[in-house]
């Protein structure tokens, strides 16, 4: 196959490129420009990443260029970031630029300029299945990433290359040395890309600036202090909440809910973060739908727990019945359906109930 | 890479010529500083001094005049920012410079513009060729310097430098030249009346990279950008690189002896390049002077618009068939930018978005014109779909 590698200067991503060069395929390595905010006078993203993907080209032997994708995600995963804790969300940009900019802008466009796949670096697997290529959980179950790919649909999931689901990543640093890859140690990449210094509510206050309100205690109504702005909390936050009244029984509190058109920030005990009913908008399968209910595991968050539902669905709505409470489920977070390792699909969270429904 | 590949990017840089390659060898067997008192020191001066007599020669000027640089980039940013700041003693305070440059003018002349220096940009018109008459009324004694380059680096189009140098001279304003482009292509005479100062490159005409030349005279006031042991008669210090100065004058030699006749042979190889892209690619424009008539245009020169394509997925189809050319200047990251040139000339970003530059050299043949014509149609097709100027999303 005709292959192109997205190559994002880092280890997992080399080492896909270089198992598929391996696997025979004619692949041709693209370094993303997704930002153009650590750039010269003109343009040039001088970022070491583009630099050691390109070195890692090298060693593979294989062509590289770097598509300039700052636009469309500057628009499709910083603006929707912004704009959805702006609307008391709680978003995950890598699933949303795996939606839409790397399985979506650049494979069409790879599938257009004569490409059949589009390769990556992720820890998931690619199986074949009754009815087509299966997306499944990685091996390595503690960098599975599945869950950031569940937004892809059954024909996307068709053209995707996962060199790396089989592979532990203690293997895949091991290997990159043997090739001779200078990323071998280059340290995992954790913070969200667009904002290196990790500080995401500073981040969200330079975009929306100051909108002060109430933090209200979620059972009595009173209100407890004061925030700058709602967009600066999640669901199950403990810390930043500068409460001084302490609650009657001294236990911790912990955000609920967040109104971001009444300004207010819900805080409460540990006890009403158990969520037992999720609804989700927005479906998407990843191969064939699952039956209507259907017994499945659902997760909430990139590397948190699965827990047992049953799921209903129709073609605007998921609703999942949990068989234990999950702590902490925000709206605007991807609820992912999974059949054992199978990924069924997903929905964006758009309400949570403490009651089983 | 055993496919064969068909290099049409001279204009970036060109294969270096082997007598080229031999007088860098034969001066790095020598040790000795050019600047040394002793014997050794002497015979590496000595391949210094040859080699500028040899390159004043070649351009029509004094040997006092050539002053080396570690290329065009330094030689064009000696020259603006040198002269500007000599110019400012007087009480000059403004710069006249085409919005057509190539980065090594423009950047400097914009750095300087945030110095307290008065930046104002010449018209062009849509083929590039700068608006003598806005210049003549721009000109005045509190100009420091008027720059505008000999030939243009992306579009080809070839300046009236004569007229150009002519007015600064009448208004007594000193006038740089980048002629990077234009040596060896077109005819050059550095002593042309008015052109203060000319910057020069050697690896576009087969000299190695890292070496030029500012053509200055020697009552030119310029101030040094490099601080020194005082080499180059102290605008430019730093130890003199004795190879590379012996092979830059050695490809020097070659380009201005053989000028006519590679001008000649360039023209007709780059008219049936144009000629064939342009009929095997309904909707292709040809940007820039067409040159059928006068040397309006580099010779070597052909750039072209694929509207509905994107720069860099043509370029990438092409280089997988083995047919490198360029989307615009080189850039050491590969984001491409849309042409500050062609934006200049008028055409709108989306077109802008999806050019590319062929340029041919002295080891082109009608075989690499021919590879390019082959593979281009499919190319154009494939590109075409994944459509301009942005990706296209689900």
């Amino acid at each position: 196959m005709r292959v192109i590698a997205a190559m994002s200067g880092g280890v997992d991503s080399a080492v896909a490129a270089a198992r598929a060069v391996d696997a025979g395929h004619d692949v041709t390595g693209i370094h993303l420009a997704l930002s153009r905010t650590r750039q010269g006078a003109r343009g040039c993203c001088s970022a070491e990443d583009a630099r050691d993907a390109r070195r890692a080209a090298d060693v593979l032997g294989i062509p590289f260029y770097v598509w300039d994708v700052s636009a469309e995600f500057s628009h499709a995963v910083v603006d929707d970031f912004v704009a959805e804790y702006s609307r008391g969300r709680t978003p995950n940009p890598c699933l949303r630029c795996n939606e839409r900019i790397k399985f979506s802008a650049v494979l069409d466009r790879a599938l257009a300029l004569g490409f059949d796949a589009v390769c990556t670096g992720h820890y998931a697997r690619i199986v074949a299945g009754p009815h087509g290529p299966e997306l499944h959980r990685a091996r390595d179950d503690a960098k599975d990433q599945s869950y950031v790919l569940a937004v892809l649909g059954a024909e996307q999931v068709a053209a995707c290359l996962f060199p790396l689901g089989e592979t532990l990543k203690s293997e895949v640093r091991a290997d990159a040395a043997a090739r001779g890859l200078a990323v071998a140690d280059k340290p995992d990449s954790h913070d969200i890309c667009f904002i290196p210094d990790g500080d995401t509510a500073g981040f969200l206050r330079e975009r929306l600036g100051d909108a002060p309100g109430d933090i209200i205690d979620a059972e009595s109504g009173e209100t407890l202090g004061r925030h700058s702005g709602a967009y600066a909390f999640t669901v199950g936050q403990r810390r930043g909440l500068g409460l001084t009244v302490p609650d009657e029984q001294g236990q911790r509190r912990y955000v609920v809910a967040v109104e971001a058109d009444a300004r207010q920030v819900i805080v409460g005990t540990d006890s009403l973060l158990g969520v037992r009913t999720i609804t989700a908008d927005s479906p998407v399968w990843c191969g064939t739908p699952p039956g209507d209910p259907a017994a499945l595991a659902v997760q909430v968050r990139a590397h948190g727990e699965r827990v047992g539902a049953v799921v209903e669905h129709d073609a605007d709505a998921i609703t999942a019945h949990l068989e234990s409470p999950l702590r902490g489920v925000a709206p605007g977070q991807a609820l992912v359906l999974y059949d054992g390792t199978r990924v069924v699909g997903s929905g964006t969270i758009r309400a949570t109930h403490a009651r089983a429904e | 890479m055993t496919q064969a590949r068909s290099y049409l990017d001279h204009a970036a840089s060109a294969p270096m010529l082997p007598e080229a390659r031999e007088a860098w060898l034969a001066a790095s067997e020598a040790v000795g500083n050019p600047s040394s008192l002793h014997t050794s020191g002497r015979l590496a001066r000595r391949l210094v001094e040859e080699a500028r007599e040899s390159v004043a020669a070649d351009l029509g000027v004094r040997p006092s005049e050539v002053v080396f640089t570690a290329g065009g980039t330094e030689a064009d940013n000696l020259a603006i920012k040198g002269l500007a700041w000599a110019g400012a003693d007087e009480g000059r305070r403004r710069i006249l410079c085409s919005p057509i440059e190539h980065h090594a003018v423009l950047d400097p002349v914009e750095w300087l513009g945030g110095e307290g220096f008065r930046v104002e940009w010449l018209p062009v018109d849509s083929l590039g060729r700068v608006d003598v008459d806005a210049l003549e009324a721009a000109l005045d004694d509190d100009v420091a310097v008027c720059t505008v380059m000999w030939a243009n680096n992306e579009v080809g189009t070839v300046q009236p430098v004569e007229r150009i140098a002519a007015a600064c001279a009448a208004a007594g304003v000193p006038y740089h030249c980048d002629a990077v482009q234009a040596l060896g292509q077109l005819p050059m005479d550095a002593d042309l009346p008015g052109v203060t100062t000319l910057a020069l490159s050697g690896h576009k005409v087969g000299g190695p990279v890292g070496v030029g030349a500012l053509i200055a005279p020697r009552d030119a006031r310029i101030t040094p950008l490099l601080h020194g042991g005082g080499q180059e008669r102290d605008i430019r210090s730093g130890t003199l690189d004795a190879p590379s100065i012996a092979a830059f004058a050695v490809a020097v030699r070659r380009a201005c002896a053989d000028q006519v006749e590679v001008a000649q042979r360039l023209t007709l190889l780059r008219d049936d390049l144009i000629d064939g892209v342009l009929a095997a690619v309904p909707g292709a424009v040809l940007n820039g002077d067409p040159g059928r008539d006068a040397p309006g245009r580099l010779p070597g020169n052909a750039h072209l618009s694929f509207p509905g394509c994107e720069g860099d997925a043509l370029l990438m189809l092409l280089d997988a068939a083995g047919v490198e050319c360029s989307t615009g200047s080189a850039c050491t990251s590969g984001v491409p930018e849309p042409s500050h040139v062609l934006l200049a000339l008028g055409v709108p970003e989306p077109v802008a978005r999806g050019s590319l530059r062929f340029s041919l050299g002295r080891t082109s043949t009608p075989e690499d014109v021919d590879a390019l014509l082959d593979a281009l149609p499919g190319v154009v097709q494939r590109a075409s779909r994944a459509g301009s100027p942005r990706f296209g999303s689900r």
